[in-house]
């Protein structure tokens, strides 16, 4: 029984898992999007879908963004339960009328009347050299957008659970998960992207963030591939001495500030980690936050780690050099502890 | 009794299909199906051709193996597509503009671009997108069907311009389903653009079978939407894919606007080097029954047969290719090193005061 309760999965496997166990529970939630039937998904997420609910229900769309999401806010609109995949995130410019124009605002716009209970579920991040137009997180540029939930889980637990929830949301819930942590073999092979993941269905709320790590001298917020380096970070940090708080957003919209805050309160420091371009980012909203209405509990000012205003290099050690890793922060938190 | 119908749908449906048969010149044993549209091509042009097609297919190998042992970064399986790709360029002049997907790196080289350029776009360096100014080319679009609206707006402006060059511009049956492609041709039949539009339909758009992307029964009848003439034609024979291509340059040279081609071809591996198994989504009959119509085999046999071709000389231009492909691989390994602060300083002509200071943090860094 023990031995049952520690079964573990991938981070595909158990966003899959999640959309099974719904579709399973209710018949109006369906999968529409590019290569996500017999292929089971680019990145894995709808594994195994197609022979169990067939070509009806995991609907392989011709390329076509605007017309797979505008189908999916059609549908939603009436009731169903869509799940829409974008490919790669960085392909929103294809299609963000539907998304922003139309998916964000037709609540707001019909006052309420129409709700669009709907996922638009996409990978994000880089890391694995795929260039400049795949391999962006674009967190902030969606959160920044009124009117869309953004979630960015790290675990597979939390992978599981916040589909779960984003399925059930009656909002639009535009769930992003990180390629590199869904424990594809031709990936990097990383220990965050395979956890324990309970086999019965559980959801995890969305908006609220989770301390991995308590500590004392300085806290570090990231989310998935930040909230990854961070928890190898955190370990070094202890060595040196150096009691660090990790936080991971797991939530963008809605921001968890109250987690940040009560941390900040505690340690005095805080350090950002974004997988996103610095200027006008998530680590910007956060420090933003903190100084509106955590200003006198800081001990030092603010710092942020995140990729400077250029697009992802292709070139793999290039990639690697401006991305967030747990040497820098490491080095950013001792420095910081000890300002 | 019942009312007559205003209009006839099957009727109308039946005929739709009746305009786009696939033209065809070479069958797949290599004998000529149709002489009176024979293309005007001397033997050492249809020899030229062939040239062409072997050096793709090896460049194709090569590029497979140099991927696998980590030399090359994203690569796109050409073979298969050799008549599609070689003998539709073979149509077009120096001076036309060629707007690539990501698939058309061998007419992108028979075009000027340097294969060691070609190699180092394929690593993500810089210096593969230097394009020499006598190239009249951009380098390969990545996002499915953009490439469509661009070429759109130069041949408006070759048109502008009072030039004489035509653009073409090239995306596969997936790449077909996007808004974009349609609104490029609709846009460039409004102006009488010169530019002939490809779709490459390979029978994929990754792992989605064609029939599964549309109902059209064929995807050359899109271009009627836009009031431009679209062609099917058999994509595994060079000599229609050239035939077909230089009918289309020649209309749009004369200022009769745009055409739309539909090659009929196919993969024979991969949709990229980046995690696919085909395997998966495609069954071994359709392999076998592709490369039954490799376009190499049939026109090898028919230019065998015209005494224009040997295995020897097949022998010499794979050897020729082989070391061809090595000093482009070593060229590219001299590429020097990119740093960040110049990846910093081509973002805008003058830097802000933002990026100025994330210059200088780069640079103290690199100089380390």
């Amino acid at each position: 029984m023990e031995t049952e309760k520690k079964r573990s999965l991938t981070g595909n496997k158990a966003m899959s898992e999640a959309i099974r166990s719904e579709m399973e529970r209710d018949e109006n939630v369906f999968v529409l999007g590019e290569d996500i039937g017999e292929y089971g998904g680019i990145f894995g997420s709808t594994e195994g879908l197609i022979k169990q609910f067939g070509p009806e229900r995991i609907m392989d769309t011709p390329i076509s963004e605007t017309g797979f999401i505008g189908a999916a806010i059609g549908a939603a609109s009436e009731g169903m339960r869509p799940i829409a995949e974008l490919m790669f995130v960085d392909f929103f410019g294809v299609t963000m009328d539907q998304i922003y124009n139309h998916m964000a605002k037709i609540p707001y716009m019909s006052g309420g009347n129409v709700k669009l209970p709907m996922v638009l579920m996409t990978a994000v991040g880089g890391g694995y050299n795929d260039a400049a137009q795949h391999s962006q997180t674009l967190y902030a540029t969606f959160a920044h957008l009124p009117g869309m939930k953004v979630v960015a889980p790290t675990t597979p637990y939390d992978l599981k659970g916040m589909m779960i929830s984003a399925i059930r949301d009656d909002n639009p819930v535009v769930f992003m998960f990180h390629k590199t942590l869904q424990g594809l073999g031709w990936m990097d092979q990383l220990d965050t992207s395979i956890g324990q993941v309970p086999e019965e269905t559980y959801s995890v709320p969305l908006g609220k963030a989770k301390v991995i790590k308590e500590g004392t001298d300085v806290t570090i917020v990231g989310l998935q591939m930040t909230t990854h380096f961070g928890m190898h970070a955190v370990k070094e940090l202890e060595e040196n001495g150096i009691n660090a708080e990790l936080i991971d957003l797991r939530s963008i919209v809605p921001l968890d500030k109250e987690t940040i805050l009560r941390s900040v309160k505690k340690t005095g420091r805080l350090l950002i980690v974004d997988e996103d371009y610095k200027s006008f980012g998530i680590s910007a909203e956060i420090a933003a936050i903190v100084a509106e209405e955590g200003l006198y509990d800081l001990e030092a000012p603010i710092k942020r780690l995140a990729i400077p205003d250029v697009p992802i290099p292709y070139s793999r050690p290039l990639e690697q050099y401006i991305l967030p890793n747990a040497e820098k922060i490491v080095q950013a938190a001792t420095e910081l502890a000890n300002e | 009794m019942a009312k007559k119908q205003p209009v006839d749908f099957e009727a109308l449906m039946s005929s739709l299909e009746a305009l786009y048969p696939m033209v065809q010149i070479l069958d797949k044993d290599g004998n000529i199906v149709n002489e009176d549209i024979m293309p005007d091509l001397s033997d050492d042009q249809l020899v030229e051709l062939m040239e062409r097609m072997v050096w793709s297919r090896i460049l194709h190998e090569r590029s497979m193996a140099l991927a696998r042992q980590g030399r090359l970064g994203f690569y796109a399986p050409t073979a298969g597509q050799e008549a599609s790709q070689l003998a539709s360029h073979f149509a077009f002049e120096k001076k036309d503009w060629l707007y690539p997907g990501y698939r058309d790196i061998p007419q992108l080289i028979q075009h000027g671009l340097k294969v060691s350029q070609a190699f180092l776009w394929s690593r993500g360096h810089v210096e593969g997108n230097n394009y020499p100014e006598d190239l009249n080319a951009v380098p390969p679009q990545i996002i499915i069907g953009a490439q469509y609206i661009q070429a759109m707006g130069n041949a408006v402006g070759q048109k502008l311009n009072k030039s004489d060059a035509v653009t073409f511009t090239y995306t596969g049956d997936g790449g077909s389903s996007q808004g974009d492609v349609y609104e490029g041709m609709n846009f460039a039949g409004r102006y009488k653009a010169p530019i002939v539009f490809f779709i490459q339909n390979n029978g994929y758009a990754i792992s989605t079978p064609r029939e599964k992307q549309s109902a059209a029964k064929a995807l050359a009848q899109k271009a009627a939407a836009a009031g431009i003439p679209g062609v099917q034609v058999d994509g595994m024979d060079p000599l229609a894919v050239y035939a077909v291509t230089k009918q289309a340059r020649d209309w749009a040279a004369a200022g009769n606007g745009p055409v739309l081609i539909e090659t009929i071809t196919s993969r024979f591996g991969p949709h990229s080097t980046s995690g696919d198994d085909p395997t998966r989504y495609r069954s071994q009959e359709s392999f076998d029954y592709w490369e039954q119509r490799d376009p190499l085999v049939r026109f090898r046999k028919f230019l065998t047969t015209k005494g224009l071709w040997t295995e020897e000389k097949e022998e010499e231009i794979i050897e020729k290719t082989m070391e061809e492909i090595k000093e482009a691989a070593k060229e590219a390994d001299q590429a020097p090193k990119q740093k960040i602060s110049n990846f910093l300083k081509s973002m805008f002509n003058e830097p802000g005061q933002n990026i100025q200071e994330q210059i200088a943090k780069y640079e103290a860094k690199e100089s380390k």
